[in-house]
C-alpha cells in the first residue's frame, strides 16, 4: 500500500477526513478551537471540492438541530463543535439519539466558562456521555483523521444508528501541526459506501410522522432500544476499527494496551495525555520499572471488559483526567473503571487525578510523582483515591 | 409577492373533497382556533398540487396530533424541538439539495410548511427563524398566535396583549395582567424583506389565497395567523371563529401582505379601510373574551381606553402606510 504523509493540524486532518466523506449537509457554527475545521470545509465547498451543502447557522443549537432535520431526511451528516457550543446543543443531542439519527459530531475539547477559556479540557463532551452518543477520543491528528471517517460508519451501522462523536483536546491536538497518513478518496468509498441506506425518510414521497409525543406507554420502550443499540454499538465499533485497521494499517482498538504484559503498575488515559503517559512509560522502563499505560478510546459504549482485561493482575491504576467532576467520589473515567471492575478478581487500586484543566499543561514529572502518589496508596491498603495534580495550592 | 389570488366559495367546495392532511382523531380541544387554522394552510397547499412536507414546533398542534403511536397528519411531518422547527426545516430542505445533487433523490418539487406557536414564534424560537430566513432557506413559516403559552397551561408570552390576564400575568390588585403590547411580530419578519402576512381562520379565503401565494415564492414567506383558544382567551368554544373575526373588525389584528416596502391591507381590513363606518370599538372583541375581564371592573376602568388608543393608532399607522 502506498501511503501518503501529509502535515496536518488536528482540525485540518477532521477537514480533510470529512472532505473524503464528503458527507450530504455540514451544520456549524464557529467555536475557537474548532474553527479550522469550519474554515476548511467551507473553502472545500466555495470551490467545489465537495458536494455537500454546507449550512452556515447562527447557532451550535440550530447546527444540531440542521442536523437532525437532514439526517431524518435521509442526509449523511457532520458537524464540529466545542464547550459552549456542546453544551448549546445539549437539549437536541438527545432528540439526535432519540429519534437514531446517525450525526457524526467533532468535538474541539475545550474548557467549560467561567471563568471562560479557550484551551483543552475533555469535559464538555464527558459531561455528554449519558445522551446515548457514541463516543470516542483521539490522541493525535492522525487518530482524528481515522475518526472522522470510522465514525459515519459505526454511527450508520444497521445495528446501531446512533449519533456518534469524537474528540480531540482543544489547541493541545487541534492546533498542532504533526505527520498524518492520508487515505484516498477511493479508499474510503470501499470503507463507507457513497450513499447513506435508510429504511425511511423524511421525504415528499413518504407519509410519515418523526418526533411523536410518546408519553407513559411506550417512552421506556423507545430509550430500553437505546440502550441495545448502544451495547451493539460496542461490538460494531470493535469490527469497524479492525476493518479500518486493514484498510489503513494502523491497529485500532477500543483500548490500546502499552507495555501492560508484565506491569505492576499502569497509567490510565485517554486523549493527547495518552502520549505523555506513554512516555513516562518508557523512561520508567528504562530504569526497570515495571510500568505500562492503557489508554481508553472509546468511552460510551464503556468497553469494561477490555479495560478489565488490561488492568487485570495490575497493583495500582493511576487514572489521568483531563476533565472536571465536582462532588464526585472520582473522576468521571475513575468512576466508570470502578464500575466495570467492582467485585472482579485480581484488580487493581484505583487512583484518579484530575489535571490539565483549562489547557494546563501536565508535566512527565507529575505524571512521575501521580505514579509515587499512587503507589504509596496502595501500600497502605487505599483501594480508591481522588486529588487533583498539577495546580497551586 | 402580493399577488394574491382570489379564492371563491367554490374553490372552497372543490378543495374540500380532497383528503385532509390533518385529519379527524386529533386531540385538539373542542373549539381550537389551531386546527381549523392547520386545515386551511394544508388544503390551500394541497390545492397547488406538489406534496407538502410539514415541520412542526413543540406546542399544543404538535402534542395533541401526534401521540404515539397515533398520527393525524396524513403528509410527511417531523417534529424536534420547541426553539428549531425553522432550523429544522433548514436542514431538511439542504439534505433534499445535496441527495437529488448527487442523484440519490427524486428531483421533485415540494412545499415547506413550518408550525410554531406564539411561544415557539414570538419567544423561544426567534433566533433560529431570523437565521433561517436570512440563510434564504425556501418555506412557509405559519405562527399560530393564540396569545400565550397555551400548551403548559396559559402563562404570558412575547404575543400576549397587554392587560391580557395569563397564570403568569394575572390580574392582581396592583398589576392589571400583562404589562406590555406583544411584540410586532409580523413587522419583525417582514423586516427580513420576505413575504409576510397575517391572516385569521375566520376568513379563510384570505388566509388561503395568501397561503398558495407565499408557496409559490422562492424563498421565505412567513404569516402571522391570529389562533382563537378558547380554553386560554376564555370564552365558550362555540364562539372561536367570531372572536377572532372580531379581531380583524376592531382592527385589534388587521389582516395585510407586505414585501420590502408594499404594505397592502386585504380582505375586511382592506374594506374597513374604505369604509372606517365598518370598524367596530375594541370593546366588542375583548368582552367575549374571560382574559380581558378585569379591565371592565371599575378599579381598571382607563385601561380598555389605552387599549382602544392603541389599536387605533396601530391601524392609523398601518392604514397611512398602505395600499388596499
Amino acid at each position: 500500500m502506498v501511503t501518503k504523509v501529509q502535515g496536518m493540524t488536528g482540525d485540518e486532518a477532521v477537514a480533510y477526513a470529512a472532505k473524503l466523506v464528503d458527507p450530504d449537509v455540514v451544520a456549524a457554527y464557529p467555536i475557537t478551537p474548532q474553527t479550522i475545521v469550519v474554515e476548511r470545509y467551507s473553502d472545500f465547498v466555495n470551490n467545489g471540492e465537495v458536494n455537500s451543502s454546507f449550512i452556515p447557522v447562527e447557532s451550535e443549537h440550530s447546527a444540531m438541530s440542521a442536523c437532525v432535520g437532514a439526517s431524518l431526511t435521509g442526509a449523511r451528516v457532520f458537524t464540529a463543535t466545542a464547550s459552549a457550543g456542546l453544551a448549546l446543543m445539549y437539549e437536541i443531542l438527545y432528540v439526535a439519539s432519540g429519534l437514531r439519527c446517525p450525526i457524526v459530531l467533532a468535538v474541539a475539547n475545550r474548557a467549560f466558562s467561567a471563568p471562560i477559556n479557550i484551551h483543552g479540557e475533555c469535559t464538555d463532551q464527558m459531561v455528554c456521555r449519558d445522551a446515548s452518543w457514541v463516543s470516542l477520543f483521539g490522541e493525535s491528528a492522525q487518530e482524528a483523521y481515522d475518526e472522522t471517517i470510522l465514525s459515519f460508519k459505526i454511527a450508520e451501522h444497521k445495528d446501531v444508528l446512533l449519533p456518534t462523536m469524537f474528540g480531540i483536546e482543544g489547541f493541545i491536538v487541534t492546533h498542532a501541526l504533526e505527520r498524518v497518513e492520508t487515505l484516498t478518496k477511493h479508499q474510503v468509498e470501499d470503507f463507507l459506501p457513497a450513499e447513506r441506506k435508510v429504511d425511511h425518510r423524511f421525504c415528499p414521497d413518504e407519509v410519515i410522522s418523526f418526533g411523536s409525543l410518546v408519553l407513559q406507554d411506550y417512552y421506556m420502550e423507545i430509550k430500553r432500544q437505546q440502550e441495545e443499540a448502544m451495547q451493539r454499538a460496542y461490538l460494531v465499533t470493535k469490527d469497524v476499527m479492525e476493518e479500518f485497521g486493514e484498510l489503513s494499517g494502523r491497529k485500532m482498538e477500543v483500548v490500546e494496551k502499552y507495555k501492560l504484559e508484565d506491569a505492576d503498575y499502569a497509567l490510565v488515559s485517554y486523549g493527547a495525555t495518552a502520549g505523555n503517559a506513554k512516555a513516562v512509560v518508557d523512561r520508567l522502563r528504562e530504569k526497570g520499572e515495571k510500568v505500562g499505560a492503557l489508554k481508553i478510546r472509546l468511552h460510551r459504549p464503556f468497553p469494561s471488559l477490555d479495560v478489565y482485561e488490561a488492568l487485570t493482575g495490575i497493583k495500582a491504576a493511576t487514572i489521568l483526567d483531563r476533565s472536571v467532576t465536582f462532588g464526585s467520589p472520582g473522576t468521571i473515567m475513575q468512576t466508570d473503571i470502578s464500575t466495570a471492575l467492582y467485585g472482579k478478581e485480581n484488580i487493581p487500586s484505583l487512583h484518579g487525578y484530575i489535571n490539565g484543566l483549562g489547557g494546563r499543561v501536565l508535566t512527565l514529572p507529575e505524571i512521575e510523582e501521580a505514579l509515587e502518589m499512587s503507589k504509596n496508596y496502595n501500600d497502605i491498603g487505599m483501594t480508591s483515591t481522588l486529588d487533583w495534580i498539577g495546580y497551586r495550592k | 409577492m402580493l399577488e394574491i389570488p382570489s379564492i371563491s366559495v367554490k374553490d372552497l367546495q372543490e378543495w374540500s373533497k380532497m383528503d385532509e392532511v390533518l385529519t379527524s382523531g386529533h386531540r385538539l380541544c373542542a373549539g381550537c382556533g389551531a386546527g381549523t387554522m392547520a386545515r386551511q394552510v394544508t388544503l390551500a397547499a394541497k390545492a397547488l398540487g406538489e406534496p407538502i412536507m410539514l415541520v412542526n414546533a413543540t406546542g399544543c398542534l404538535e402534542v395533541a396530533s401526534t401521540i404515539y403511536p397515533y398520527t393525524a397528519w396524513n403528509a410527511p411531518w417531523v417534529h424536534n424541538a420547541f426553539e428549531n422547527a425553522a432550523a429544522t426545516a433548514s436542514g431538511a430542505i439542504e439534505a433534499m439539495n445535496a441527495m437529488r445533487r448527487k442523484k440519490q433523490m427524486a428531483d421533485k418539487d415540494a412545499h415547506m410548511i413550518v408550525f410554531g406557536g406564539d411561544g415557539g414564534t414570538y419567544d423561544i424560537g426567534i433566533q433560529s427563524l431570523s437565521g433561517a430566513i436570512e440563510r434564504g432557506h425556501d418555506f412557509l413559516y405559519v405562527c399560530y398566535n393564540n396569545g400565550a403559552y397555551m400548551n403548559t397551561g396559559i402563562q404570558r408570552s412575547g404575543g400576549t396583549p397587554k392587560y391580557a390576564a395569563t397564570t403568569t400575568s394575572p390580574p392582581g390588585s396592583v398589576i392589571p395582567g400583562k404589562v406590555k403590547w406583544s411584540k410586532p411580530l409580523a413587522e419583525i419578519m417582514a423586516a427580513h424583506e420576505i413575504p409576510t402576512y397575517t391572516a385569521s381562520p375566520a376568513y379563510p379565503r384570505d388566509l388561503m389565497g395568501k397561503v398558495q401565494t407565499a408557496l409559490k415564492v422562492d424563498g421565505p414567506a412567513f404569516m402571522l395567523v391570529d389562533s382563537p383558544c378558547n380554553l386560554g382567551q376564555r370564552y365558550p368554544p362555540n364562539i372561536s371563529i367570531e372572536t377572532t373575526k372580531l379581531a380583524v373588525k376592531s382592527c385589534f389584528f388587521p389582516l395585510y401582505a407586505t414585501y420590502k416596502d408594499d404594505w397592502l391591507l386585504t380582505g375586511e381590513s382592506a374594506r374597513i379601510a374604505k369604509n372606517p363606518d365598518r370598524k367596530i370599538p375594541v370593546e366588542e372583541y375583548l368582552k367575549l373574551q374571560g382574559r380581558f375581564r378585569h379591565l371592565f371592573l371599575p378599579e381598571w376602568k382607563g385601561k380598555l381606553t389605552e387599549i382602544q388608543e392603541i389599536v387605533d393608532d396601530r391601524w392609523i399607522r398601518l392604514v397611512n402606510k398602505s395600499t388596499c
